[in-house]
């Protein structure tokens, strides 16, 4: 699972709950991998994240490095800050862990990189 | 890439061991999935650099494929563990690097949660003829919520008809782009025959310019029962 990914999950389907997000990584396994860099695909994708979101995630898995927690508005000719943005979203995964609901402690588990967001009929 | 390399490609996808009835499980051939994306690749161009979404992705033979045309980020979707897990051993084998799995339910994503968020949306869906009347529809809308390019989708052609009334009510435009015959092969006990062809079409949606999100009030009325 790449930060990307996590950013786009969340527990709202939980009964109960309102925002469910982001969901806190509790990582036992976490790998890095080189993905060819397309600053084009991350200036489009920069707009549609949650930005906050994206900055706790790496930090809690000690990848935020020099990552700007704000966007720069001129990112798109920032090459620098691009590359950056590219490492932490897709270059970082997580292959064993939990992702935790934020507001009522339900885990979902990650295996293999595969977060399993299935829910049980009670729960939603 | 060719359609032949493609297509040779594909051929080496794991497939599904056990296929489930309830999830209509069967593999898309390799012989269709290259075509629909040989053809989406190069008559539109909406592969390349593109964020894909593959719903109900199974084995995964259309991300796959997806990413092997250069899709920037290729996302499978299934409710079905077994099937994500020949996905990532087909990830695996093919060393993508940019293909992500994620297990859930297509059907119950919460409104609104991916609105507009990917390129392009790619599936081979249930065909909704298992006691699960109307999930074909349930995933097209869906897709065309997640999509701000195109959704390409096969649908039986007997539904034909009833996919373009609702298009148009949604204000989605339709093309479809070829009649495939789809040769099922007896994966299930219970089909008599050897082989099952029926009629599908590889449908095309795409947006008028002024295209907003579409309202997901049908979706309890299509939930059906377990």
């Amino acid at each position: 699972m790449k930060l990307i990914t996590h950013n786009m999950l969340t527990s709202k389907s939980l009964k109960g709950v309102n925002v469910g997000f982001p969901l806190k990584i509790c990582a036992t396994e976490v790998k890095e991998v080189a993905v060819d860099f397309n600053p084009e695909f991350v200036t489009r994708m920069i707009p549609k994240l949650d930005w906050d979101a994206l900055c706790q995630a790496a930090e809690s898995l000690g990848c935020l490095n020099d990552l700007p927690r704000s966007v720069n508005p001129n990112h798109e000719n920032d090459e620098e800050f691009l590359k950056k943005a590219h490492h932490v979203l897709l270059e970082v995964e997580v292959i064993e862990g939990e992702l935790v609901c934020p507001e009522t402690g339900r885990k979902f588990p990650v295996n293999e990189g595969i977060p399993n967001m299935l829910l049980n009929e009670d729960e939603v | 890439m060719k359609l032949k390399e493609l297509e040779s490609c594909l051929q080496c996808v794991e497939v599904f061991k056990s296929p489930k009835v309830k999830l209509e499980q069967y593999p898309t051939s390799p012989h269709i999935a290259s075509r629909m994306l040989h053809t989406i690749d190069t008559r539109y161009k909406d592969l390349d650099g593109c964020m894909v979404a593959d719903l109900g992705c199974g084995c995964g033979v259309l991300a796959v494929g997806a990413s092997l045309l250069g899709a920037s980020m290729c996302f499978g979707i299934d409710i079905d563990k077994d099937a994500l897990d020949i996905s990532y051993q087909n990830s695996c084998e093919y060393e993508l690097k940019n293909l992500e799995l994620i297990q859930m339910d297509v059907t119950k994503l919460p409104d609104a949660q991916w609105n507009q968020l990917f390129d392009t949306v790619i599936m081979n869906p249930p065909f909704g003829t298992k006691r699960n009347r109307g999930i074909d529809m349930l995933f097209l809308k869906t897709g065309l919520n997640m999509a701000t390019r195109a959704v390409y989708s096969l649908h039986k052609t007997a539904t034909r008809e009833h996919i373009r009334k609702k298009t148009k009510e949604w204000g989605v435009n339709m093309e479809v782009i070829s009649e495939l015959r789809f040769d099922l092969p007896s994966s299930y006990k219970f089909h008599r025959q050897q082989s099952v062809d029926i009629e599908v079409d590889f449908i095309r949606f795409s947006f008028p310019s002024s295209h907003l999100p579409i309202k997901c009030t049908e979706k309890n009325y299509l939930l059906l029962k377990k």
